[in-house]
């Protein structure tokens, strides 16, 4: 991989997916070892400039920092920092003035990773850009799936719920698409976007439909917020239609499926309870691949300058 | 003053002129054949063309309010630079156009500045909420030119029901920015394709259509003047045409972004291609052309709207709508429209110059004996590229930067004046 950012999956080819999730193998073993750390990134600096609250993408970034031994820095804010006075911009230009090497930025404005690539020389992560892409999402969830079944092409994949809203859903969709695999979508009309037909994926609003010989359900949160904006009446009626429950998942899915989630999960909403911690969950196998995947990301992007130096 | 142009090729499709021939002006009106030799300005005009100064009914110059932004005087620079002798200013200033005092302001404000004819538009409603209609007799006899709450639309059917009926004392149209705010909430681009790609919130046509529709009824049923602004999509031209196929009293207008670009430039993120409405599909570019050829749109409007880079150098949702458009308009549509054949010549002029003087019954916008002596000299032939270094507004935002143009503006007459000529901005001596 020769880029100086990492912005999407839409961007990213086939062969470049791959690296990452060979790279990230390896940084998985590290990971084993009783001592979980190596050198491999000391002198690299790295800012995190979180404007949206997040916890566990924030955490598995910076474990991956410290577990190659990158010296990094934290700018958590809840909200833009123009509200705050100051453009993303000066904000960013000053963090770059520190001669910081990578920008992993959480934004909840899409484009706002793209706006910074553009402008800095540091390099740049996407760790959420609003409903547009989570990148790192998608490749660790590439990642766990790869381990479960040692391959992705020709999978059954159905993701469920707020599709609209969801920048974990369009990345993972483009990647599953890229990695050849079968995307199914579901979930109520309102929270399916009307142009969904420009990703290769099948539509369908019934989830007992859908749940049939599918090799993986991919289960997304659902935000209480779209009851306001007159997306769902109300959450008892989602939880009737679309909640994963146990008795749905033994009466229509295969007895093989697995279920992911890429987190936080609402217990009782679009989960049940007693189906993620199931034997059929892959929640928590997805947060190790998080922070494997995000070593593999910031050693590529960096690989070149660390080269450079030991020349 | 007195002016000779000599050897232009004269062109007013109104009046059917179509000629090499000499134009000779005194004291700002057209006159024959001039009596004397004594002109203080004489041009050599040969090679080039002359036609009525274009008139723009939709511009923003921000003043008062947002003067970094831009100024009457900047603007009005702005304007004689892209060939135009007449603006109309949109009434969303702060504050607003909604009293005599703001209209009179401006009025002097372009009179103390000499360049370009200024008209202001004043508000349908007090402080553009919509709810109670302006004093518009009051505004009319202060200079205002027509009624509109740019920005924002008319959303209370019943409000905008009484605006067309008691502007129908003035016989001064209202015009209405259509756009059901409720189904545009929180939109930055279209919705589509891209919007769906790139996780924005849409804006869909339909918040422009079904508005274009509702007014269009309330036309019928009041009998009051219509003109809709910036109509961006397929949709409401199918409803403008029904409109005007009843002969409804309705006009319309298109920007020159609008006639030339798709969502598709917003791929990158560039909020210079944000504005509202937003930019459509090319089904919807096809569909604009093809409605200002047949007439159903009947006039270009730049909607130049102004924003300092500082503003407009933000994440996508948070920069404001918006492209600046006085400078580049004509060459951009004569490069992309004219050039490949798409509108003629003529037709262009015609939505530029006499079709918008005629929607607000300005007294400019054609070349006869006696008329009012507003032209613009064109050089067809010569090149130039878009740099926002070169822009005469205060503002950079345009959406055509680095684009490279055929037709540059070599010298702007207003009411018999020579403001502009040549990249100088005149003082008037005499």
């Amino acid at each position: 991989m020769n880029r100086k950012d990492l912005l999407g999956i839409e961007d990213l080819s086939k062969e470049e997916i791959e690296e990452i999730l060979k790279v990230a193998k390896s940084m998985e073993e590290i990971l084993e070892r009783p001592i979980k750390i190596a050198p491999t990134l000391r002198g690299i600096t790295v800012a995190n400039l979180f404007f949206e609250p997040s916890t566990r993408t924030l955490n598995s970034f910076t474990l991956a920092e410290k577990r190659l031994s990158a010296d990094s820095i934290n700018l958590v804010s809840s909200s833009s920092s123009v509200l705050k006075g100051e453009t993303l911009l000066d904000t960013a230009k000053n963090i770059q003035a520190m001669e910081v090497d990578i920008i992993v930025i959480r934004h909840s404005i899409p484009g706002a990773p793209h706006f910074l690539a553009e402008r800095l020389d540091a390099s740049v992560i996407n760790a959420g850009d609003g409903a547009h892409e989570h990148p790192t999402q998608a490749l660790s969830d590439l990642m766990t799936i790869r381990k479960k079944f040692s391959k992705i092409k020709d999978l059954k994949v159905a993701i469920v719920g707020d599709i609209e809203h969801s920048r974990v859903a369009r990345s993972l969709i483009i990647g599953l698409n890229k990695m050849g695999a079968k995307v199914f979508v579901c979930g109520p009309p309102t929270l399916i976007p009307k142009w969904m037909d420009i990703f290769d994926v099948t539509i369908k609003y019934n989830l007992e439909e859908i749940l049939p010989d599918k090799d993986i359900l991919y289960i997304l949160r659902v935000q209480k917020e779209r009851q306001e904006e007159s997306l769902l009446p109300s959450m008892r009626e989602y939880i009737k239609y679309y909640s994963l429950t146990y008795e749905r998942l033994r009466k229509f899915a295969s007895s093989k499926v697995i279920i992911m989630h890429p987190g936080p999960i609402n217990r009782g909403i679009e989960i049940e309870s007693r189906v993620a911690d199931s034997e059929y969950s892959l929640i928590l196998d997805q947060v190790i691949s998080g922070v494997a995947v995000r070593m593999s990301i910031l050693y590529l992007l960096s690989r070149k300058k660390i080269d450079e130096n030991s020349n | 003053m007195k002016i000779a142009i000599k050897g232009a090729h004269l062109l007013d499709p109104k009046n059917n002129v179509d000629e090499i021939g000499n134009i000779y002006i005194e004291n700002g009106i057209v006159i024959g054949k001039s009596s004397r030799k004594t002109q203080d300005v004489k041009i050599d005009a040969s090679g080039l063309y002359l036609i009525p100064g274009l008139v723009d009914i939709h511009s923003h110059f921000r003043e008062p309010g947002k003067e970094d932004a831009e100024t009457i005087e900047s603007g009005s620079r702005a304007a004689l630079k892209g060939g135009y002798t007449t603006v109309c200013v949109m009434p969303n200033t702060e504050p607003p156009i909604d009293n005599e005092g703001v209209a009179r302001f401006i009025k002097e404000k372009a009179i103390e500045n000499k360049k370009c004819r200024i008209f202001p538009v004043g508000t349908i409603t007090k402080g553009r909420e919509g709810r109670e209609l302006s004093e518009m007799g009051h505004l009319y006899e202060a200079g205002c030119v027509a009624f509109s709450d740019d920005g924002n639309c008319v959303m209370n059917p019943a409000v905008l029901r009484r605006a067309l009926e008691y502007s129908l004392f003035l016989e001064v149209p209202i015009i209405e920015h259509p756009e059901d705010m409720l189904l545009s909430k929180n939109g930055q681009i279209n919705e589509g394709i891209i919007s769906t790609k790139l996780g924005l919130k849409g804006i869909p046509d339909i918040s422009e259509a079904s508005i274009v529709a509702r007014d269009i009824l309330l036309s019928k049923f009041t009998e009051g003047r219509l003109h809709l602004a910036h109509i961006s999509s397929e949709e409401s031209v199918s409803i403008i045409k029904y409109g005007k196929s009843k002969s409804i009293r309705v006009t319309a207008e298109v920007t020159p972004h609008h006639l030339l670009l798709t969502e598709e430039e917003v791929l990158s993120f560039d909020t210079n291609k944000k504005m509202k409405p937003p930019l459509r599909t090319k089904s919807d570019r096809d569909a604009l052309q093809k409605a200002l050829k047949e007439g159903i749109i009947d006039s270009v409007a730049t909607d130049h709207a102004p924003h300092p880079d500082y503003e407009k150098e933000l994440e996508y949702s948070l920069a404001p709508f918006g492209v600046i458009g006085l400078e580049t308009a004509f060459s951009a549509l004569y490069t992309k429209l004219i050039l490949p054949g798409t509108l003629s010549f003529k037709q262009l002029i015609l939505c530029m110059t006499d079709k918008p003087a005629q929607i607000l019954a300005l007294p400019v916008g054609e070349i006869k004996k006696g008329g009012t002596a507003d032209f613009t000299l064109l050089d067809l032939g010569s090149e130039w590229e878009v740099d926002p270094d070169n822009f005469e507004s205060k503002s950079k935002n345009s959406p055509f930067i680095g684009w490279k143009l055929k037709g540059v503006i070599k010298a702007t007459i207003v009411n018999g004046f020579l403001p502009y000529r040549e990249g100088e901005f005149l003082r008037e001596e005499k």
